[in-house]
């Protein structure tokens, strides 16, 4: 369909372009950028007047439950939840049921997503049989199938020889590894250690949970030249440690969730198991450091870490209660907020979310990497329009996502988001639209 | 973000549950210790029981075991003229996986008015207070290792029994700080009360230095924790240390942080010692001192079942 | 603060004192027992004005009210001390002022849980009327008539006793 969406406020995070102008679209491909062609017949024409028009966003870490959690979220309910949020790619984990370990099921997910299409779908494949830790996937036969790197999800590889081995098979191929700089047992408790963790009588989870773990990837890395994705990187001597390592040169790309972005272990409050999370939320100082990190592109990319949690599972004590939040409706809202308080004008803000996620898939996306995260003449027209202005409170109702569960929920913290998605489109087919606005 | 309100206190600040010593106002905590007070003297008449809680069912619902604590809450909820069901629930219902709140739920059916509560979870009772009906209220009998309050508040009352002015005291806390809900109250309830010197004292695996964000000063030498103290309260050495590689034996923790008659002595003269039981004998305290002058120990027994009185006739009697 | 009515607390006392007097030569061996707050420094002057060896006792209705789940525990309570066996002992309870009767009540259930009295006879300085139990005393120093809103009650300045009468509780 030829589409022309006009007067936006088009902003390329990649190039630095920032401008009011049109987009002309046709057979799935921007056409135009900026001026629509004189002889372009528009067969719909989106009316953007006051709407930030910026490629579709690419989130790094989103749980959508199936197969296997169905009771939690569906393929249809989470796609519906990306699309709402503007998200057009996404990242998802292996630790579905049965874990993302046989190209089958990779092949199953990626067809299943296919035929929705609201986002596009990119699984990572299990580092390890059944992800527990012993012996190796076909990492090659999974990448066939669709895989864009391999990861453990939140299961530990606790015997470092096989780490090891893990990397150095990727590495034979390229493959990216996607880890979780968690150390297993240092990592067992359930809030981070500190003065609310001793009050409220959690077991704790230092800091050094996470700098051990990183002190044995980086030395893993540099003895075996693989390439690692840190995910979900949580306290500031971490992220010390991430910088001096980028520095020295190391193959490493590393996220934050939304959660670790904002929030620290003080707004857990009275047990409330909504920030029950994993990683745990830390100190004012570590939440410091990760938006400064964030904003200086030692940490690469914000994920929305979207995990749909059944609510008979976060009714529980706070220790028993499943870690996880819903995320991928506010990954625009919150990082509009952490940029603007940065003091980075748009572009830069989104570029955490759009061709940085990108640049850190780079080829395992194939053809798409030219043109996923950013708005070029010729690349795929996934597109996200949305209102910088529009405010509003989470509440259960306002999610598509069957998780409700969300430390920004307007009940419990009176948060209201500002900036909300008005249209999504992937390859040119509109994906999710809140009221048409047709010229 | 928004504040939340106590939930132990109704919009009047007066107490319907109690869940824990932290954020409860001075005043209800003296409130509460000058009920007990009535109640002792109940607890000491030829008819001991009074009709304040007649008609009301209080179900003793307890995760965790204890004879001892849910004998008391018994006793205490029976002289109220209360009608009182223990439920045993590590072998019941949750052991076939009913969950928490669904238990709550089926209790609350058979019209509960009062839930007194021990769990293994830090938490917990918060839990049950926020999904119970509103007529119901809840005490909290202990709760994994965040807080244990009637105990906190009958060893304020043992204190204030014997020593009158919480300003003039050295309190010494000793023993397995880190995983103690009796240790975490009774370091709320000093501090509040106005206690000027608070010290932890223990191995670093048991008292770890961030503790002091607390309001307590850490001393990992016993002698240093204990002289001048005029109170020491002796914490009970779960074997659970041992096995979890926190200390290598009992025998080598009694001899640098049991109490025995030696190291009282560093102590003030008139110094009293206190424990919430049950004891291990010859692992944290020796048995001259748990049977000596200086120890309080059995009318802290005494005063427990008052000061459990005193907590549920007041918060039986202030609407949520 | 209404004035509609003057009452002399002093002067009701002597008439209270006079009664109990009365009350006390048919009872020989009889116990004062003052009703907490008011009527027990009536029973304290008593004691001494009636030249009556020993203390007057104290008690209160807190634990046996029958208002507890309307208004929870009383913050100022005082407590019950009776330096006597209630047991077979004949007893005079003193009050300043009686109304619905639901104090006496309570304070006879306090009462029966030290023992069983041989006798309770009831005195009070003002009675206001306003019975919702069957209880009536022996004697009254002075019988009024209030509005049901009004609350009157007995206040001390040192020694000196004077009333307080009060529109609301």
């Amino acid at each position: 369909m030829k589409l022309l969406i006009r007067s936006g406020r088009l902003v390329d995070p990649a190039s630095g372009l920032e401008r009011v102008g049109d987009l002309a679209i046709a057979g799935g491909r921007i056409v135009a950028v900026g001026t629509a062609p004189s002889e372009f017949e528009a067969e719909r024409t989106i009316d953007a007047s006051g709407l930030v028009v910026v490629p579709g966003l690419v989130d790094l870490a989103a749980r959508l439950r199936e197969p296997g959690h169905e009771h939690e979220g569906m393929l249809e309910s989470e796609l519906a939840a990306a699309a709402a949020g503007g998200v057009t790619s996404l990242v998802c984990p292996p630790d579905t049921d049965p874990p993302l370990d046989e190209p089958g099921l990779v092949e199953m997910l990626k067809f299943r997503a296919r035929k929705l299409s609201r986002c596009r779908v990119f699984p990572l494949g299990a580092l390890t049989r059944g992800l527990a830790g012993e012996s190796l996937t076909e990492m090659a036969e999974l990448t066939e199938s669709g895989c864009v790197g391999f990861s453990q999800a939140d299961a530990p590889v606790r015997n470092t020889q096989t780490l090891m081995r893990a990397l150095q098979y990727a590495a034979t191929f390229g493959y990216t590894v996607w880890l979780r700089p968690q150390d297993p047992w240092l990592g067992s408790g359930v809030a981070a250690s500190g003065a609310v963790a001793t009050r409220l009588g959690l077991s704790g989870v230092p800091a050094a949970a996470e700098t051990v773990a990183l002190f044995t990837i980086f030395e893993l890395m540099r003895s075996t030249g693989a390439r690692v994705h840190l995910e979900r990187m949580s306290s500031a001597a971490g992220v010390e440690l991430l910088r001096r390592a980028k520095g020295e040169g190391l193959p490493v790309t590393a996220d934050v969730s939304i959660n670790s972005l904002h929030l620290t272990d003080v707004d857990i409050g009275y047990f409330d198991s909504t920030f029950r999370l994993s990683p745990p939320l830390r100190q004012q100082r570590d939440r410091d450091a990760l938006r400064q990190a964030l904003a200086d592109g030692t940490i690469d990319a914000l994920v929305s870490d979207h995990t749909p949690v059944a609510a008979d599972e976060k009714t529980l004590p706070f220790a028993e209660a499943t870690p996880g939040a819903t995320g991928l409706e506010l990954l625009l809202g919150l990082a509009l907020v952490w940029g603007e308080a940065q003091g980075l004008g748009l572009p830069a803000t989104l570029a955490r979310i759009t061709s940085e996620p990108a640049r850190v898939l780079g080829s395992a996306i194939g053809t798409l990497a030219a043109s996923a995260g950013r708005l070029v003449e010729g690349g795929v027209a996934d597109l996200c329009l949305f209102d910088p202005a529009a405010r509003w409170q989470v509440t259960p109702d306002a999610l598509a996502s069957q998780g409700k569960h969300t430390p920004f929920g307007f009940a419990s913290s009176g948060f209201e988001l500002v900036g909300r998605v008005r249209t999504t489109l992937v390859a040119g087919l509109v994906a999710f639209e809140r009221g048409r606005i047709d010229a | 973000m928004l504040s939340r309100r106590n939930p132990q206190l109704n919009r009047h600040g007066e107490l319907i549950h109690l869940l824990s010593i932290e954020g409860l106002p001075r005043a209800v905590i003296s409130q509460i210790l000058d009920t007990a007070g009535t109640f002792l003297s109940v607890n000491e008449r030829d008819v001991k029981k009074v009709p304040l809680l007649r008609g009301k069912s209080v179900f003793n619902l307890f995760f965790e075991n204890s004879t001892r604590t849910r004998t008391t809450f018994e006793i205490a909820a029976k002289r109220l003229s209360a009608d009182v069901i223990n439920l045993d629930i590590a072998r019941s219902s949750t052991a076939k996986g009913e969950s928490l709140l669904d238990t709550i739920a089926n209790l609350s059916a058979m019209h509960a008015d009062m839930f007194v509560v021990r769990h293994g979870e830090s938490g917990a009772p918060y839990l049950i207070a926020e999904h119970c009906a509103p007529h119901v209220h809840v005490v909290n009998a202990g709760d994994g290792r965040h807080a244990h309050p009637t105990q906190g508040l009958l060893d304020m009352y043992t204190i204030r029994h014997f020593k009158s002015d919480f300003t003039q005291l050295t309190v010494a806390i000793v023993g397995d700080i880190v995983h103690s809900r009796v240790a975490r109250s009774d370091i709320h309830a000093l501090t509040t009360l106005g206690v000027p010197e608070i010290r932890a004292v223990g191995p670093k695996t048991l008292v770890p230095n961030d503790l002091s964000a607390m309001g307590v000063r850490v001393c990992h030498d016993m002698v240093e924790g204990i002289r001048d103290a005029d109170v020491v309260i002796m914490l009970r050495l779960q074997n659970e240390r041992m096995s979890g590689a926190m200390l290598p034996s009992a025998g080598e923790y009694f001899k640098r942080f049991g109490l025995t008659a030696d190291k009282l002595a560093l102590a003030k003269p008139d110094a009293i010692v206190m424990h919430p039981g049950p004891i291990n004998r010859g692992v944290e305290i020796d048995s001259s001192v748990a049977d000596g002058r200086a120890s309080v120990i059995l009318p802290q027994v005494t005063f427990g079942i008052a000061v459990r009185m005193a907590v549920m006739s007041t918060i039986a009697g202030n609407e949520a | 603060m209404t004035t509609d009515l003057t009452l002399d607390a002093e002067a009701l006392y002597a008439a209270l004192r006079d009664g109990v007097r009365r009350l006390l030569a048919d009872q020989h061996d009889a116990v004062l027992v003052g009703i907490w707050s008011g009527g027990a420094w009536l029973a304290e002057r008593l004691q001494a004005d009636l030249g009556l060896a020993g203390e007057a006792g104290v008690i209160t209705s807190t634990l046996h009210r029958d208002d507890f789940a309307e208004r929870g525990l009383a913050a100022d309570r005082g407590s019950t001390k009776l330096p006597f066996a209630v047991d077979g002992q004949r007893i005079v309870l003193i009050d300043d002022v009686l109304n619905t009767g639901r104090t006496i009540r309570a304070v006879l259930n306090e009462l029966y849980d030290f023992g069983r009295p041989a006798s309770v006879t009831l005195a009070v300085l003002v009675d206001r009327g306003g019975r919702e139990l069957p209880i009536e005393p022996a004697f009254a120093a002075a019988r009024v008539t209030l509005a049901p809103g009004q609350r009157l009650a007995l206040a001390r300045d040192g020694q000196r006793l004077r009333f307080e009468l009060r529109d609301g509780p």
